[in-house]
């Protein structure tokens, strides 16, 4: 059986330019870049080009750009380290409740160490309300996180808005880019924000590799502690072949904006197809790959099972550590029901995405929901 | 699509084996695991350890490390809300009013078949295979499905299964049935399962160590319920007080261990009364039963009782099946009169009738 890919918002296949830059490296460097000799040098060269690349495709300066191992890491590196740099005086940290885990779940360890955090609720479209901010800011704020988009629903959330609301009561501000880094146009500086972190398989690198911007002149403590990497931010010695990667993904970026046709092809097909369903924050202003349907009284681990098994790869919920699926926290927090988040499904589009796929995908889900709402009798009823 | 079997991988040797035995014989299957506890749930039991119980990750893992070796497609689906509404909550209900459940029958009934053959629906599955020691068989003359003990007596899990309908076991392959569990054995390390050297488990799946009265607490708490402060009084079968106790729960029918009062002959629970909190000791002679009711019968292999009939009844999972009569009540009701008295009749458990091999019906013990 063939298969298809719409999965992009978990990660992305591997272009063929970075696997070249990524085997080419591999195989010409073998220095480690902390080394003062002629291997130290090369491999140092092909750092720095990298850094260069990435900062250029968010539009900071390579200083300010620290590698890490992914999202997560840059999460934690950004929540951790100016929490612990603020000491005592981070007692107080804003977020939202429809963040990503590696955000969540530091935030849920600040407050397990005495920090008060809050976690701000958001629309029905869910997107974070402005007004919501100003009321949760107060003068000791020390962090205020707020995801640039949501990777369920591919909301973008106002974070320069936010941005300068957490400056005017003094607190730094983080952003999650992952969706947004390397797939859209970002700049930093146009955005405002101190600290923003992203991934590079999000968007054709390989897995391992991610990036923290600091602004500069904001202070961060090391979470990873050891050498002088990564003027003292990041300890470790450094993957090169992956940086190498990281900078030809970030070099060859796509706009994914170009997607948003197919996506809409993709979401226009299944409304019209398929009664009984509706989009998930389709009112917000949204990432343009993704769409996140919700279909009437079917579970949503049933269609990506029955679409898998059909040759289409979707997501539903966020998977836990089994490997099954739990009603996603974003969609709750818009207000869903646990049954109507359950019967949500992701659908997240990629540059090698076409429109024989999406047709495809169109009828394939078409004849699974109607093959689940036959068998299923309380759907019948309904 | 509709060749398609579901195999329910639990991550044990006998659902790998069943995967790889259909596989080998080319059909169209698909791996599925159900999530039906999450052993993280209750913290306070969480230092016990958790290999070789349901759900726990190593199983996961073990289970898509034989669907990746065999090569078929595999998921893990949730299914904790069901079994907590429709497993652990009866469990943790029936314990609660002073009888000793069977929680692996109703996830039997309602997990491992009803959702099961519900998830395989959803797929496009056909029809279910699981690594259950049963027979079962279609009857030709009269178009009833028969269930069978297994060829492997010492495996045999019928008294489980006695609550599947004709729907279920018409879409139902157990193809151990045939087999013992050397055999079984035998064949995983053939197809170098990775599951192949796994001990058994044997507990209820969701309670470590067998303990049910700190599994009790530790959900009640979890559940923001306080228990009442139980004690009460442990009497002889006089009615004459002779010790007090920490809570009916902590006791069940037939058990030995635990009583906490010295006698002259080895003391039993005869019987344990929620209500009153009056849990009445005695002497073994004292256990002994001569007839019970069971309720809620499901027909297997028979479509109902007409006339009282002499069949074989299991009241435990390693009793054996003793002679009784038994006489309808109503049709999902009945009488049964062992021919020699039985050994601690336990409300809860079930009674399951068997003629010969062929597992008849069973029911709830009242």
């Amino acid at each position: 059986m063939q298969h298809f890919y719409f999965d992009h918002n978990a990660t992305t296949p591997v272009a063929p330019e970075v696997l070249r830059d990524l085997t080419a490296t591999l195989v010409e460097v073998c220095g480690n870049a902390s080394s003062i000799h002629h291997y130290g040098q090369a491999a140092k060269q092909r750092l720095e080009n990298a850094r260069r690349e990435v900062a250029a495709r968010i539009g900071c300066d390579a200083k300010e750009l620290v590698f890490t191992s992914g999202g997560t890491e840059s999460d934690n590196l950004a929540i951790f380290g100016v929490a612990r740099r603020a000491g005592k005086a981070a007692k107080h940290v804003v977020t939202s409740a429809i963040e990503h885990p590696a955000v969540l779940n530091a935030c849920s360890q600040l407050e397990r160490d005495g920090t008060e955090v809050v976690y701000l609720p958001v629309d029905s479209e869910g997107v974070v309300r402005i007004e919501d901010v100003k009321r949760a800011l107060r003068p000791g704020t020390a962090l205020v996180t707020i995801m640039h988009a949501n990777n369920e629903t591919g909301a973008i959330q106002p974070i320069r808005e936010i941005a300068a609301l957490a400056h005017s009561c003094g607190a730094a501000f983080h952003s999650d880019g992952v969706q947004t880094g390397g797939r859209v146009p970002v700049n930093v500086k146009e955005l405002g924000v101190d600290l923003f972190s992203i991934s590079g398989h999000k968007f054709g690198a390989p897995k391992g590799m991610g990036a923290l911007y600091v602004r500069k002149g904001l202070a961060l403590e090391a979470v990873i502690v050891g050498g002088h990497h990564e003027r003292d931010r990041r300890a470790g010695t450094e993957n090169v072949p992956g940086a190498a990667a990281f900078g030809k993904a970030a070099a060859i970026a796509f706009d994914w904006s170009d997607i948003a046709p197919l996506r809409n092809r993709l979401e226009e097909g299944i409304l019209r197809r398929v009664s009984g369903c509706i989009v998930n924050g389709g009112g917000a202003k949204r990432l343009p790959n993704t769409t996140n349907i919700r279909f009437d009284g079917i579970e949503g681990e049933a269609i990506v099972i029955a679409l898998d098994l059909r040759g289409y790869a979707v997501s539903s919920g966020s998977a836990c550590s089994s490997g099954a699926s739990e009603p996603s926290h974003v969609l709750l927090a818009m207000g869903l029901t646990p049954p109507e988040a359950r019967s949500s499904v992701r659908f997240s589009l990629g540059p090698g995405n076409t429109v024989e796929e999406v047709d495809g995908l169109i009828e394939a889900v078409a004849a699974s929901v109607a093959h689940l709402r036959r068998i299923s009798p309380e759907v019948a009823r309904a | 699509m509709n060749d398609l079997i579901a195999v329910a991988m639990s991550g044990g040797v006998d659902s790998s084996t069943v995967a790889a035995l259909l596989h080998r014989e080319g059909r169209n299957i698909a791996g599925l695991t159900m999530q039906l506890w999450n052993q993280r749930r209750l913290p306070e039991l969480g230092d016990q350890p958790v290999t070789g119980r349901c759900c726990s990750l190593d199983d996961v893992y073990d289970a898509r490390y034989v669907a990746e070796h065999v090569g078929i497609p595999y998921y893990v689906v949730n299914l904790e809300d069901q079994f907590e509404e429709h497993v652990v909550k009866p469990f943790v209900a029936e314990y609660l009013a002073g009888r000793t459940p069977v929680p692996c029958t109703n996830c039997n009934t309602f997990i491992k078949f009803d959702r099961f053959l519900a998830l395989a629906d959803s797929v496009g599955a056909g029809s279910i295979a699981t690594g259950h020691y049963a027979r079962v068989r279609k009857n030709e003359a009269n178009s009833r499905w028969e269930m069978r003990t297994a060829v492997d007596l010492g495996k045999d899990q019928t008294y489980f299964l006695w609550g599947l309908t004709q729907e279920q076991l018409a879409r139902t392959m157990f193809p151990l049935g045939e087999m013992t569990k050397a055999e079984v054995r035998a064949l995983a390390a053939e197809f170098n399962l990775p599951t192949a050297g796994k001990p058994e488990s044997y507990e209820i799946c969701f309670v470590p160590n067998g303990n049910y009265a700190q599994f009790l607490d530790a959900y009640l708490r979890d559940k923001g319920v306080e228990r009442e402060e139980t004690e009460g009084a442990l009497v002889d079968t006089a009615g004459n007080e002779v010790g007090r106790h920490a809570g009916a729960h902590h006791f069940t029918v037939g058990q030995r261990k635990g009583i906490g009062i010295a006698a002259h002959e080895p003391l039993y629970v005869i019987s344990t009364d929620p209500k009153t909190q009056k849990v009445t000791v005695g002497s073994n002679d004292e256990l002994l039963r001569t007839t019970l009711v069971a309720r809620d019968i499901n027909w297997v292999s028979w479509s109902g009782l007409e006339a009282p009939a002499n069949v074989s009844v299991r009241i435990r999972n390693r009793h054996v099946p003793s002679p009784a009569t038994i006489t309808p009540l109503s049709e999902a009701r009945a009488e049964v009169r062992f021919h020699e008295p039985q050994r601690a009749v336990t409300p809860g458990q079930a009674a399951v009738f068997y003629s010969g091999e062929l597992l008849v019906g069973g029911g709830w013990i009242e």
